[in-house]
């Protein structure tokens, strides 16, 4: 087995302890920061991926970078998904440090042969003489009113699959540094940015240089009952839970970051304090990643609970395109809300 | 390839065309605008500059032939007389859509008209109309599939895989490349090694030409010609209609990727322009011709916004409908 | 007329763009799909157009700005064609009432949509209370019987502020005084009638028959050994077992006398008698004792036995025994001569396990001896059944293990 390849440190330009205020970003650009960061420190390190360079990236986060870099390290790719990552793998298990960007999860259904049968199950099949460093970037998520085939949220179904680690950074601070940690990690690490966070401002944490990519982060302690949640849906959590907190009801929020590997120590740590769980998750609901949370709490955690861990998903439906569907679909503040609610309230049996 | 005869030029013929791209080029400015005043969402794809491919294919196609189309799709919808008014309430996401609302721009569909989308994945609609085709000839049926992509979707799996099935197999599959020369932001020479659409499918065992895009009466000729060759069962056909796209990609595009001055060589030679020029220099049509044919799509192109304006979204309790199929087939 | 020209949405995530420069000036003309200015989006630069032909009479906006989609950038004027109307700037879609179908291409819905909300829990028996396990774990802790909870609140989920709530108020109730002094003389008249009926009406005839115990006191303790604490089995429980398996395999002591003649029950519903703090016994039934395991016995036994104490007893349940068994307990006597509670037939008591000499193996030897008593209806039975009646249940207690 290879060793553990560690990322040089990286230098943060914030604030690091000389009592700077914390620098104030979106998460595209902390995102494209931790990209600049990446192919600074590490030569090996290179981009490939659609309209990333000349087109400045679909959803503008490569900005910038192809001038910066040049077009050996930010390479545009034609529309060959299979092609491209395939190449990734190679290139990983070839000693570079690729980062593919696939435009969004939905065009890595274009990719799922090598994504599956290569990327993760190499390492196995060689019986762990291949590791594949490979670290690929989608865009994910609902919202936007893009319709059925353009709003997946496909990342627990690639949660699935043992070989592959999924993240999934809901924060400034993780769209910055997760993919340090990702690009140190051995294994191939699939990170996923949520559409609707691209344009979100927030507070680059001062003095902060790293994170890990293994652990689960409270982001909000509660007592009453737990939403568990991660990326997209973490937003909505937050904002319930300071509905909630308006009726004297006090909602922890445990982001997950992680969902291959769940962090079962600190999902079941948060139960355990709780007794009352709501799992919010973008993916459709049945089989969803929420699933398996909810039967890891049974597994885990069952004598802590005082209801049935329920869920808050997409509803079973591809996603429509007028606004008012798309809405009552994906999950929502209002939703999550009225869910911890009648969790708090139902006292008659059957 | 035998070369059919072209069909002649007359007034009448040539100002008919013109109507079809002046509908079309009406459409997709006033999306332009609906679009920034928040009434149509999501992404939009617009075809000015590319209204000659449209009409002149869609001038090959009968009523039982399938179309399968992509994500840039309405001057094809238009083209092939799906109602405008339904298309608008589409872009609306309104109830009286084509698609009740559901699908938006990227996804429309009448199967009545056998038009089948409207996909939002590069090259996902070439294994769907392989798919028709293989119906249609095991039904021994006389009716063909014509399949519109961009060379976008020329570097996809799917284009290799289903030419080379489609000759195979020798299914009534008419190929319509409409190459525009961008793939969102990459310019073709960037993305294939080999730029001759035209060229790879003659290596996979079919006829194929490059056809001038931005002269209708050109694409005309060309698409007739290989539809009445596939109709006869001689096996598919490749069509590579070089035009350009005047706007970007879809709406939210800076456009960094290519140069302002080459926008406007080819609007210079754009399909209007094109047709207008000829005619006028034939003296088979005034000034006052193209004003009034112009006036009379802008007119129905309004009407089809207040229907778009008026008409209802569907009812937040039938979210969960269309999963699955209401009515057995 | 007076144009407002609006900052447009360029992209489905665009929420704002800075004006980075208008490309015209008041007075200048401008016409439809001219540029008229260029803003900054995180794309890029993007130039955007009129849509109308149109004059400019002022710009609102100045360059450097950083505005929201729809914020009014400039004023326009034109002559709008007749037949085309103004239309107002939306703001967001506007979302709808839900109305009834319009009725589209396809049918109406066949049926109505599943709800979003997640499914309601399928119901369990009727009846039964549900505990959380949480709330299961803390009404072990407080000493409490989950099953005893789900019996007394049944139709309600309890959480574990439900169990603390009970636990408190049993507490607050005095111990021992189940009932007050006025219901517990009631009680005892109601007894001394029903004996007086049973000794005027039921010609009682008696057996006895004493035999050793000790094989099964250690088989109880070997078992309960294996055990913990809380199912472990009492020895009372064990006779229970063996009185409803013996009722099962010979007729005539399960079942009611009424109205001059015995209705065998199928169903052997045990009687049990136990004594109440501060006086009284009552005899509540443990029902279809036959068919369950020595493990539910006892749970439904501990359960009868707190309700008794605690004073929760449901008037059904003293009616329904079909046989009874009494004892007398830890320190009571060698022998108990029982009364038939009437209607029943039968009454099987116990006396105080003793140790006694008795020839075992062969030998003298000091034994625990038990003197297993009946007391059945002459009407319905004679002594030899009751005889066989007795012996079986001794053969039963002999095995306890296939008990």
């Amino acid at each position: 087995m290879s060793k553990q390849i560690v990322a040089p440190d990286v230098a943060v330009e914030a604030g690091r302890g000389t009592g700077v205020a914390p620098a104030r970003m979106t998460y595209r650009e902390a995102a494209r920061e931790g990209l600049r960061a990446a192919l600074r420190a590490d030569p090996r390190v290179f981009l490939m991926g659609e309209d990333i360079g000349r087109y400045g990236g679909c959803y503008a986060v490569t900005k910038g970078l192809l001038q910066e870099f040049g077009p050996e390290r930010v390479r545009d790719t034609p529309l060959s998904e299979s092609a491209f990552v395939g190449a990734g793998i190679g290139a990983a298990v070839g000693g570079l440090r690729p980062i593919v960007e696939i435009m969004t999860v939905n065009f890595s259904l274009l990719a799922l042969d090598q994504i599956l049968n290569n990327a993760a199950t190499l390492c196995h099949m060689s019986g762990g003489q291949v590791n594949v460093p490979l670290v690929i970037r989608m865009a994910t998520g609902a919202g936007r009113q893009l319709a059925a085939q353009h709003s997946h949220s496909l990342e627990g179904w690639y949660a699935h699959i043992p070989g592959l680690r999924v993240v999934v950074p809901g924060t400034v601070d993780d769209a910055r540094f997760m993919l340090a940690a990702a690009l140190a990690c051995p294994d191939p690490v699939l990170l996923f940015e949520h559409i609707f966070l691209y344009n979100m401002e927030g507070e680059l944490s001062a003095g902060l240089e790293r994170v890990d990519i293994d652990h689960a982060v409270i982001r909000r302690p509660g007592r009453d009952v737990a939403l568990i949640t991660y990326g997209g849906s973490l937003h909505k959590c937050l904002a319930a839970a300071d509905q909630l907190a308006a009726a004297a009801i006090d909602a922890e929020v445990l982001d997950l970051r992680t969902l291959r590997p769940l962090d079962d120590a600190t999902i079941m740590d948060t139960v355990r304090r709780t007794h009352r769980v709501v799992i919010v998750d973008e993916g459709w609901r049945s089989g969803s990643i929420a699933a398996e949370i909810t039967t890891r709490i049974v597994e885990e955690a069952f004598y802590d609970l005082d209801a049935p861990v329920a869920r808050v998903c997409t509803a079973e439906v591809p996603l429509p395109y007028p606004k008012h569907l798309e809405d009552a679909a994906l999950p929502s503040p209002e939703r999550i809300i009225d869910t911890v609610k009648s969790l708090l309230t139902r006292s008659e049996a059957g | 390839m035998s070369p059919a005869e072209p069909a002649p030029v007359t007034r009448e013929r040539g100002l008919a065309l013109l109507r079809e791209m002046l509908r079309i080029r009406c459409f997709e400015d006033r999306c332009v605008q609906l679009y920034g005043e928040l009434k149509i969402r999501g992404f939009l794809h617009l075809c000015n500059g590319e209204e000659a491919v449209a009409v002149g294919t869609m001038q090959a196609i009968e009523p039982e032939d399938a179309i399968v189309s992509t994500y840039r799709e309405h001057g094809h919808a238009i083209a092939h007389g799906l109602d405008m008014q339904a298309l608008m309430a589409e872009m609306y996401g309104k109830q009286s859509g084509t698609s009740r609302g559901r699908g938006g721009s990227m996804h429309i569909f009448d199967s009545r008209k056998r038009f089948y989308g409207g996909n939002a994945i590069v090259g996902g609609g070439l294994p769907l109309a392989l798919g028709f085709a293989l119906a249609q000839k095991l039904q021994r049926k006389s009716a063909i599939t014509a399949c519109l992509f961009g060379d976008g979707a020329v570097a996809e799996g799917e284009f290799h895989e289903c030419l080379n099935l489609a000759a195979l197999w020798r299914l009534p599959l008419l190929f319509l490349c409409e190459n525009n020369l961008y793939a969102m932001g990459t310019a073709i020479e960037r993305a294939e090694a080999q730029t001759d659409v035209a060229g790879k499918a003659r290596v996979y065992g079919m006829p194929a030409e490059v056809i001038d895009g931005m002269d209708v009466f050109a694409v005309e000729d060309a698409t007739c010609a290989a539809a009445a060759r596939v109709r006869a069962g001689a096996g598919p056909v490749l069509l590579e209609l070089r035009t350009y796209r005047f706007r970007g990609h879809s709406m939210f595009d800076a456009q960094l990727y290519r140069d302002k001055a080459e926008i406007e060589v080819w609007q210079k030679k754009g399909p209007l322009i094109t047709l207008t020029t000829r005619l006028k220099a034939l003296g088979l049509m005034s000034e006052d011709d193209y004003q009034r044919l112009e006036r009379e799509a802008r007119a129905e192109v309004e009407t089809a916004v207040d229907f778009a304006e008026r008409a209802e979204f569907e009812p937040l309790a039938q979210l969960e409908r269309f999963v699955y199929a209401e009515q057995a087939p | 007329m007076q144009i407002d020209f609006r900052l447009p949405s360029l992209g489905a995530d665009m929420e704002h763009a800075t004006l980075a420069e208008w490309l015209k000036n008041p007075g200048d003309p401008v016409h439809r799909g001219e540029a008229i200015a260029v803003v900054e989006t995180d794309k890029g630069l993007i130039d955007i157009e009129s849509y109308e032909d149109a004059m400019v009479t002022e710009l609102v906006v100045a360059p450097g700005a950083r505005i929201a989609v729809g914020t009014v950038m400039a004023r326009l004027s034109a002559e709008r064609a007749a037949g085309a109307p103004a239309r107002e700037a939306a703001a967001a879609a506007v979302p709808p009432q839900p109305l009834p179908s319009a009725g589209g291409p396809l049918a109406p819905a066949p049926k109505p949509p599943a709800p979003l909300a997640p499914a309601a829990p399928a119901a369990t028996a009727p009846g039964r209370a549900r505990l959380s396990p949480a709330a299961r774990r803390r009404a072990h802790e407080l000493g409490m019987s989950p099953e005893a909870l789900e019996q007394r609140m049944a139709g309600k989920i309890l959480h574990v502020e439900d169990v603390e709530r009970l636990a408190a108020e049993a507490k607050a109730r005095p111990s021992g005084v189940a009932v007050a002094p006025d219901a517990r003389s009631a009680m005892r008249a109601v007894i001394g009638s029903a004996m007086a009926r049973a000794k005027r009406e039921i010609p009682h005839y008696y057996l006895g028959h004493a035999f050793d115990f000790g094989a099964v006191r250690d088989w109880l303790v070997r078992h309960n050994a294996t055990l913990p604490v809380s199912e472990r089995l009492i020895e009372g429980l064990l006779v229970i077992k063996a009185v409803a398996l013996a009722a099962a395999r010979i007729e005539g002591f399960n079942g009611y006398f009424r109205d001059g003649h015995f209705a065998r029950s199928t169903a052997i519903h045990v009687g049990t008698a136990i004594a109440m703090r501060g006086g009284g016994l009552v005899a509540p039934a443990l029902l279809d004792a036959d068919r369950k395991d020595l493990k539910t016995l006892m749970l439904e036994f501990s359960d009868l036995v707190t309700r008794v104490r605690t004073g929760h007893m449901r008037s059904s349940e003293f009616m329904t025994a079909t046989i009874t068994v009494t004892s007398l307990g830890e320190d009571g006597v060698e022998t108990i001569y029982p009364i038939i509670n009437p209607p029943q037939v039968a009454i099987v008591g116990t006396g105080c396990v003793r140790e006694r000499p008795w020839v075992h193996a062969g030998s003298m030897a000091a034994r625990p001896v038990l003197n297993l008593t009946l007391a059945a209806d002459h009407r319905v039975t004679d002594g030899r059944t009751g005889s066989r009646f007795l012996k079986t249940i001794a053969e039963l207690l002999a095995a306890p293990e296939k008990l």
